[in-house]
């Protein structure tokens, strides 16, 4: 299948992608991995009439950690927070990173393309959204810092103008005692999951939860916070019926469509049992338990 | 002309060179910016033994490596592999003698159509870079990107067995 025809450009600054988007107008896309961009423009769904190359940008391929902070290069690929030190530290990412359709996409598709390009099946936007996340945006004007919650507007729509681009993705450093899981069904590797579910837990007294964030994914037009779902646990025992009450709530969040992948209903069921199994890990590993966790799929 | 047609005419975009050193030779050709890596390959440099197989992006018989990496070369445009280091099937067998991988392949019927062991073949080469004795989950993650419809992936995990072990030897 052939894209259709556009113009290729290639930046070597984040200066000159932001010239280039410029000069090339509103049609004009950013390309990083590819991953999700290329098959839609295969498919015609997307039809820039230009891309602008940022893979030479190698600033953009950094890790660091500064002031309680992780920063990631828009360029890191999956693959690299697979093995990162920060996957290490930090349950949720290594969860999201490693189980990301397969090798040959990990390998390539990059955590900035993800957010940018705001799929609503797409992992990052739902396990980043569970933490503090920013994002960080570079235009004709300098830079802006972004919450994750207010990057992501809608289905494939960010608060990136058309001549900006991501630079990095900032995710505080849980505390001590807080932990998180990413958890996703999907019917096979390379394929977006069915429903994902996000818990990132802080506890006190061995089972009480002092903080809690809950998010899904796939059953909405964007990742989905299940507030009610936290409310259900914030300052609450991790007993049965605490946890049964956060799971009917995180059902009734879920705004899910039937498609090739499964009914509304199957789907509304699927991410309340991921949230259940998901607060379960989270708590285990808030207590200091190493727990293996992440995509679930046929073959596993 | 119909729209469909319109739609395929290859004659107005302007073509880009994209040069690449693949298995080990400085190639290079003028293509349109929407040319695949995998139509690169096959099209332009005549190395037809990288296949396209769905052409989405999910059965793994266009695996390449680029630059140490795995891609399914229907994902990714040509130019994007502009000065890059390419390893395709081609690149396995040396001075006329198979590469360890692809002996253990035919030893083990690790194929028997062969559409997708070219990109059976590369996803294990990185596999085994990576984990030179994987276990049997790391086999079942490093292959999960690539779909065989004839083997039952059984005879593949021998093959892989194989080769690691053939390959701790020499």
């Amino acid at each position: 299948m052939y894209a259709a025809p556009f113009s290729y450009h290639r930046a070597t600054s984040v200066q000159e992608a932001v010239k280039l988007l410029q000069e090339l107008g509103e049609e004009a896309r950013v390309i990083a991995g590819g991953q999700s961009l290329i098959p839609l423009m295969k498919m015609r769904m997307a039809r820039p009439t230009a891309l602008v190359d940022i893979n030479p940008i190698s600033s953009l391929r950094e890790i660091e950690t500064s002031k309680g902070e992780l920063r990631f290069g828009a360029l890191v690929r999956h693959a690299d927070l697979e093995h990162s030190a920060a996957g290490a530290t930090v349950p949720i990412i290594h969860d999201c990173a490693a189980g990301i359709a397969d090798v040959q996409v990990r390998d390539q598709g990059t955590i900035g393309g993800s957010l940018a390009e705001a799929d609503p099946s797409g992992d990052w936007g739902t396990a980043l959204l569970a933490l503090e996340t920013s994002v960080v945006c570079f235009g004709p004007d300098g830079q802006r810092t972004v919450p994750l919650e207010e990057f992501i507007q809608d289905a494939f729509t960010t608060a990136l103008a058309h001549d900006e681009i991501v630079t990095a993705v900032h995710v505080k450093v849980p505390p001590k005692g807080s932990a998180g899981a990413h958890l996703a069904f999907k019917r096979s590797a390379p394929v977006y999951p069915t429903a994902s579910a996000s818990a990132q837990l802080t506890l006190e007294d061995h089972n009480r939860c002092k903080e809690v964030r809950i998010v899904l994914g796939c059953v909405g037009l964007t990742a989905i916070r299940a507030k009610e779902a936290e409310a259900a646990l914030r300052g609450k025992l991790l007993d049965e019926k605490n946890i049964r009450a956060a799971v009917e709530a995180a059902r009734a969040a879920a705004d899910p469509q039937s498609d090739m992948r499964g009914s509304a209903d199957y789907k509304r069921m699927l991410a309340g049992a991921l949230v259940k199994r998901a607060i379960g890990i989270a708590a285990r590993r808030a207590r200091g338990e190493s727990v293996e966790a992440g995509h679930e799929y046929v073959g596993r | 002309m119909n729209r469909w047609k319109q739609g395929m005419s290859m004659s107005d975009a302007k073509k880009i060179l994209v040069r690449a050193r693949v298995n080990g030779e400085a190639r290079e050709a003028e293509v349109e910016p929407r040319t695949l890596l995998v139509e690169f390959l096959r099209e332009h440099l005549n190395l037809t033994g990288t296949h396209v197989g769905c052409d989405t992006s999910y059965c793994g018989a266009c695996t390449v490596i680029l630059n140490g990496r795995t891609v399914k070369s229907c994902t990714l445009f040509a130019p994007m592999a502009e000065g890059g280091e390419i390893t395709t099937v081609e690149g396995l067998a040396k001075g006329g003698k198979l590469h360890a991988i692809q002996e253990a392949f035919a030893e083990c019927h690790g194929l028997q159509c062969g559409y997708c062991t070219p990109g059976l073949l590369l996803a294990t080469l990185q596999l085994l870079r990576k984990h030179p004795r994987p276990t049997d989950a790391q086999i079942r993650k490093g292959i999960a990107g690539n779909t065989c419809r004839c083997t039952g992936y059984q005879n593949v995990f021998k093959s892989i067995r194989m080769a690691s072990a053939e390959m701790e030897k020499r």
